[in-house]
């Protein structure tokens, strides 16, 4: 399994104190390599505003994205793991601590990233142990 | 039998419609269901032609009341045990 995430795109410790600041946060680990453009995180907040928390796609865990735009340049997936748990708003699956940002030029294009990603999450080892890393480094390893 | 279509719905119909799908097809494998599933976004799902929706609580409330089809809701996409309880009992009553 090659490089579906990139070691930039990962961050341990992250400070938010909700979700707009939580998908920020994992938002910026994409604009900063280039991946997208600042549009992009807006939309994906806008979107949870218009669509409800279902970005909240298991316990804990939560998957923002927009629609493939302009404002995406790379097919991209960032995680960033959270000091502390916000609420999303979902009944279920509240509070999030592992939130993580997704972006797509066309729409075939991301789904080796998706395959690759649903694949840890089903995972329930690696899932915990993604919250339990203790270095960046530790936690691209484990994924 | 035809084989069943099975759409699974999000708000984009690329990100987590495409999670679901993948472990949904899992699932229909390990039970022996043939079925095409295919993702699509909330605004298409109502009319595009297939036998079941699946998706998530905040959007399959207001589907099971416009979708004319069975809405099938899953809380945690990336949990199987979940997907095949509900499979088990909606597709193979």
């Amino acid at each position: 399994m090659t490089n579906w995430i990139r070691r930039e795109h990962v961050a341990i410790s992250v400070k938010a104190n909700n979700w707009q600041e939580a998908i920020q946060a994992s938002g910026n680990l994409l604009l900063h390599t280039g991946a997208i453009t600042e549009d992009y995180i807006f939309q994906m907040i806008q979107s949870v505003k218009e669509n409800g928390p279902y970005i909240v796609i298991g316990p804990g865990i939560a998957m923002a994205h927009a629609r493939p735009s302009e404002a995406v340049r790379e097919d991209a997936i960032s995680l960033a793991v959270l000091e502390r748990s916000v609420s999303f708003g979902s009944e279920e699956n509240d509070p999030v601590d592992l939130v993580f940002s997704f972006s797509a030029k066309g729409s075939d294009s991301h789904i080796k990233l998706i395959e690759q990603l649903s694949h840890v999450l089903l995972d329930d080892d690696k899932v915990t142990q993604l919250r339990q890393a203790e270095s960046e480094e530790e936690l691209y390893k484990i994924i | 039998m035809a084989k069943l279509k099975i759409m699974t719905v999000c708000g984009f119909g690329l990100g987590s419609s495409m999670v679901l799908k993948m472990n949904l097809d899992g699932v229909l494998k390990d039970l022996g269901i043939q079925a095409d599933v295919f993702t699509g976004d909330v605004g298409s799902a109502q009319s595009t032609p297939t036998d079941y929706i699946f998706t998530s609580k905040e959007l399959g409330k207001e589907l099971q009341q416009t979708a004319g089809k069975p809405v099938i809701i899953i809380h945690s996409f990336v949990d199987k045990a979940e997907i095949k309880e509900k499979v088990e009992a909606e597709l193979q009553a």
